[in-house]
């Protein structure tokens, strides 16, 4: 059967950036991360920190991939969970996400330089160093880190630990 | 001023607040100071289960018949458990209940301790919320929030995990039974503006149908009477869900019978055919929309229901209202009444024109060969146990109560025993828990003492909590257990003998118990039919013994349900059954997949 335009729109995937304002209570993030692997939904990154004075609200971001059905099943799935008090699809407007990388390089020789030299370029800070590598400090959008990877790859990239995004509306909208 | 006794103590005077009257529980370490404190006072009453389940279930039978929130009490690692599946099922049909479960002292927790199990973890899943209760300061403030969790919103089943050592020590007591919940507040008022849109659309529609389900049961008996109203209001058919059975009278004219997998024709050619549909409260469950790109292909959807997250789950409606069931329809009620646009009788006398030629297959007809020695069919026995009750309840007023367990006989229960009222009803829809019929009826009866409480079972579901006969002979539960003996998982052998070319793999019922006797060794009454001419002696007995009794009903063994749409096929591809289709079942490998 040969597909309406509808059902193309409704089958094309797209990602989220989903934030998660919750009560900080035991076993939270746990209800959150079996809903999506219950449900069977995508987790392409996810952070939760509190983010209010007495640390009882914990905000989580959850970037997600999916069809416009299954994004807004997210959404309400999350919703009806008890501890949580507001869910936001940040995608829907302008917003900004932005992650940290912390980058390990070991090498000598050209290699080294050519890193110190991308680093340079893409803002990263070397944040400890021997003679035999670097930590690099990157922080950016997920394609920023990602573009840094591939390059620092063949230079001796040796082990990277990243943050997960964290992500917050433009201008004055709220979560 | 906020007093110090033993968290037992706090529990119990926070159940008290909550009006509970009646805990369904078994004992066990952990949980032996909440029975020491239930052991000192007389207003709430223990209902002892012979299995955790159990006691879930007969939590979920008294909930379902009085709306009132069903309360459970377990020991911790298996008693805890046992109670997983009484909680998946109440969770899948939203019924309010509230599981205290006992766990090892704060100390001991994620040792490997006696009888630790994470239960908090593995029942996560399993429950609309759950809580661990670390602190004696909490005690009071999660149980009260336990039962406002339980009953708002889409209602559900919540956890509550009481270390020992918190039961023990002296902890304080501040009444507060009602502040609202701090990040949990569902919508119940619907959005005027979109009620107003709906009852638009309904005026307009040439071939409307209503389809409701258990959210309209779940919303009080009002929302059942304004079902009616609306319904008689308008003039548009009506069918209901499995979990819906009882919100509108079956023998009201406008009432099509159930839908979906085995759903009457009618009801079933009407969703299909129909140009608008108005869903209050059911949630498009796979049993019944079937094959879901062939679901009302014509209709424009109208879908009010508590749970946003329902809304385009399953189904991509035009027109979502998020709202309690009863306070959608008032408002649709009061926008019918405003709207001055008068409904197309005319489009409306055609649609019924067509349903009642739909109506005049008579797909629910059987042969009956009435000579005394004749096989009794399943469908007969459940119509004459129906009638039966009807002139019962007429002679003597006494209401009656009908659970079921699962397989055929939760279906021809279901399309035979008609229904007039809601909470009547009992039966383990989202689930399907074989096992749940008897414990339910139990919990039903301990809420209605005086009422007539059915299980309508089937020989291979009943012996999965046949040790309740036990709980049933303690507390003289008059419960009346109704087999439809067919010697066979007949529900599995249907499918067998479809999908699986007539390999009756273990579905027979093998060795089974002489039903009678094991009535009476549990101080019941044992009654058996073997034939037409004994049944309705049977059922007489049975209504009018003042004891439990187990009636073995030996029914036809081959008697399939019908009529039924094979998984993965439209509505407007149903099977009569023989003699009434000769079209062969044709289930696709992807219907297959959803057996
Ligand atoms: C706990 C559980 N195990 C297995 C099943 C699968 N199942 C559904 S119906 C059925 C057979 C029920 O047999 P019986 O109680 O005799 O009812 P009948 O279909 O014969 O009326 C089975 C095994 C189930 N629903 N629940
Ligand atoms: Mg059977």
């Amino acid at each position: 059967m040969p597909k309406t335009p509808n059902q193309i729109h409704e089958n094309t995937l797209r990602q989220a950036t989903i934030s998660v304002l919750v009560e900080n209570e035991a076993g939270v993030l746990a209800r959150v991360i079996g809903l999506f692997s219950g449900r069977g939904y995508n987790i392409d990154s996810l952070t939760v920190a509190p983010v209010d004075e007495s640390g009882r609200q914990s905000r989580i971001n959850v970037v997600t991939t999916g069809t416009e059905m299954v994004i807004a099943q997210i959404q309400a799935q999350l919703d009806r969970l008890v501890p949580v008090y507001r869910v936001s699809d940040l995608s829907e407007g302008p917003h900004i996400s932005r992650e940290l990388a912390l980058i390990k390089m070991i090498g000598t020789g050209e290699a080294r330089s050519e890193a110190l030299r991308i680093a340079d370029a893409f803002r990263a800070r070397a944040i400890d160093a021997t003679t035999e590598s670097f930590v690099f400090e990157l922080t950016g959008d997920t394609g920023k880190l990602d573009a840094f990877l591939n390059l620092m790859r063949p230079l001796g990239l040796a082990e990277v630990s990243r943050t997960g995004v964290a992500a917050i509306a433009r201008g004055t909208r709220l979560i | 001023m906020t007093e110090m006794k033993s968290g037992a103590e706090v529990l119990l005077r926070a159940l008290k607040e909550q009006g509970v009257e009646v805990i369904f529980g078994y004992p066990g370490g952990a949980v032996l100071p909440i029975y020491d404190a239930l052991f000192q006072q007389e207003d709430i009453r223990h209902i002892l289960v012979r299995h955790e389940q159990a006691a879930v279930h007969a939590a979920e039978g008294y909930a379902r018949s009085t709306g009132k929130v069903g309360v459970v009490l377990v020991t911790s690692g298996p008693g805890a458990t046992n109670a997983v599946t009484g909680l998946c099922d109440a969770l899948l049909d939203s019924i309010p209940v509230v599981c205290f479960s006992g766990q090892v002292a704060t100390h001991l927790i994620g040792n490997d301790a006696f009888q630790e199990a994470d239960t908090t973890g593995i029942t996560r899943q399993a429950t609309k919320h759950n809580y661990l209760v670390r602190k004696g300061s909490d005690i009071a403030r999660v149980v009260h929030e336990a039962f406002q969790v339980a009953r708002s919103g889409r209602p559900g089943p919540v956890l509550v995990d009481l270390p020992k050592d918190v039961m023990v020590a002296d902890a304080p007591y501040s009444a507060a039974p009602n502040t609202p919940h701090r990040s949990y507040r569902p919508r119940t008022e619907p959005d005027f503006e979109l009620v107003t849109k709906a009852v638009h659309l309904m005026k307009l529609a040439r071939k409307p149908i209503f389809y409701t389900g258990g959210g309209v049961i779940n919303s009080g008996p009002e929302a059942s009477e304004l079902l009616r109203e609306l319904v008689r209001l308008s003039g548009y058919p009506i069918t209901t869900t499995l979990m819906g059975l009882g919100s509108y009278p079956a023998n009201d004219d406008q009432f099509l019978g159930m839908l979906g997998m085995h759903g009457t024709y009618e009801a079933n050619l009407a969703m299909h055919d129909c140009d608008l549909l108005i869903n209050i409260g059911a949630r498009f469950d796979d049993r019944v929309t079937g094959r879901i790109n062939a679901f009302c292909p014509h209709a424009t959807k109208i879908h009010v229901d508590i749970d946003p997250s329902n809304i385009n789950k399953n189904v991509k409606v035009n027109l979502p209202i998020v709202g309690d069931a009863a306070n959608t329809l008032r408002a649709m009620l009061a926008a019918w009444r405003a709207d001055s646009v008068e409904p197309n009788r005319e489009a409306l006398a055609k649609w019924w024109v067509q349903i009642n030629e739909w109506r005049a297959i008579h797909c629910l007809s059987y042969e009956q060969d009435k000579s005394p020695g004749a096989i009794i069919k399943p469908q007969y026995a459940i119509q004459r146990l129906y009638e039966a009750t009807r002139a019962h309840e007429r002679a003597t007023g006494q209401q009656t109560y009908i659970t079921t367990e699962v397989g055929q006989h939760q279906m021809w229960a279901a399309q035979y025993f008609h229904f007039d009222s809601p909470n009547r009803w009992m039966t383990s829809g989202g689930l399907g828990t074989m096992g749940y019929g008897l414990p339910a009826a139990s919990g039903v009866q301990v809420a209605h003492p005086d009422a007539l409480v059915i299980d309508i079972a089937g020989e291979a579901s009943i012996l999965m909590n046949i040790q309740e006969m036990g709980t049933l002979c303690q507390y003289r539960l008059p419960v009346k257990i109704f087999i439809l003996n067919n010697r066979y998982m007949g529900m599995v052998r249907q499918w067998q003998d479809l999908l699986h070319g007539g390999r009756r793999s273990e579905s027979y019922s093998e060795a089974l118990p002489d039903f009678v006797k094991l009535a009476e060794s549990f101080h019941a009454v044992g009654l058996r039919a073997n034939n037409v001419g004994e049944l309705d002696d049977v059922i007489a007995q049975m209504i009018a013994s003042p004891k439990a009794v187990i009636a073995d009903i030996m029914v036809d063994q081959d008697e399939n349900c019908f009529p039924m749409i094979p998984s993965g096929a439209a509505h407007n591809e149903m099977i009569l059954g023989p003699g009434k289709d000769q079209r062969a079942a044709h289930v696709s490998a992807a219907g297959r997949m959803l057996v």
